[in-house]
């Protein structure tokens, strides 16, 4: 009756689509346009904020081991955290540019929990080596919304904040639980899918 | 004509060729988006089980992620582009 693992998520890769396709528009046109419409500033913290009160289930229902259920708890607080913060910047309730740094400390912690729960080598399955790379995406990708923190109206911390959730939505799709990843695949993981 | 209005008019010149630009890249994102989920059914057509639905349980038939792809792309095409496009023009 449950969903596999990878459908939640390629599931959640199609939201951080979302965002990212969101953010990129709102790089180009600029914040001035892109605030033109009321309801277009609350788009992407209302995804991002939705994304982590999803994270919840996540967190319940596919908790393996302690470590999965810190780390998926930790991204759910940090997606609602950095997701209530852009809320509150777009109502006009926070002024300060700083509150951007909630992104980065959610990635931040998003990226260390993903190291953190990934107990498996880089080459063991598919999921263990995108699991790596999405933890060192997240965490190399928190300086762009330090960047805009300190630069908000910088176009290439813009853009790269977009670059990041697109980037992380494609690592996400190609997830797989047990597939091989560069011809290696462990005997230890498991049937493997293709 | 005097250099002074010529230049005020290459001045306002630019601004618009580069809305025009901002327009259409913001109108070709979505279809890139489908565009890219259209290749990635093509190139792996076994992620769509719609195509061969038999013996299927309900999740893997509701998880289409190529589908998915191509949904995000049309939404944000019909959906959100036109408006930001429209406030772009606009905003000349």
């Amino acid at each position: 009756m449950m969903p596999a693992a990878e459908m939640v998520h390629w599931w959640f890769a199609t939201g951080f689509l979302v965002i990212g396709l969101l953010l990129f528009a709102e790089a180009i046109v600029g914040t001035e346009v892109w605030q033109r419409r009321a309801w277009r500033k609350y788009l992407w913290p209302s995804f991002l904020f939705g994304m982590g009160v999803l994270m919840w289930p996540v967190m319940t229902f596919f908790t393996n081991s302690a470590v999965h259920m810190v780390a998926h708890g930790s991204w759910a607080q940090f997606l609602m955290l950095a997701g209530g913060a852009e809320l509150g910047v777009a109502r006009g309730k926070l002024h300060s540019q700083y509150w951007r740094l909630c992104s980065a400390a959610a990635m931040l912690v998003s990226g260390t929990a993903l190291l953190v729960h990934e107990q498996q080598h880089w080459l063991f399955a598919r999921a263990a080596f995108l699991h790596h790379t999405l933890g060192w995406t997240m965490i190399v990708g928190s300086i762009f919304p330090i960047a805009q923190a300190i630069r908000p109206r910088s176009l290439t911390a813009a853009t790269g904040f977009a670059t990041v959730f697109v980037t992380t939505a494609v690592i996400l799709f190609c997830d797989r639980d047990s597939a091989a990843i560069f011809g290696h695949f462990s005997q230890y993981a498991g049937v493997p899918h293709r | 004509m005097s250099a002074d209005v010529a230049h005020d008019l290459q001045a306002q010149a630019e601004p618009k060729e580069r809305v025009a630009t901002r327009v259409r890249v913001v109108l070709a994102l979505g279809p890139l988006a489908s565009l890219a989920g259209v290749a990635w059914a093509i190139a792996q057509p076994w992620r769509l089980t719609l195509l061969h639905p038999f013996g299927q349980g309900f999740w893997w038939l509701f998880s289409e992620p190529p589908l998915y792809v191509v949904l995000v792309g049309l939404l944000f095409r019909f959906v959100v582009a036109p408006g930001i496009a429209a406030d772009l023009e606009d905003s000349r």
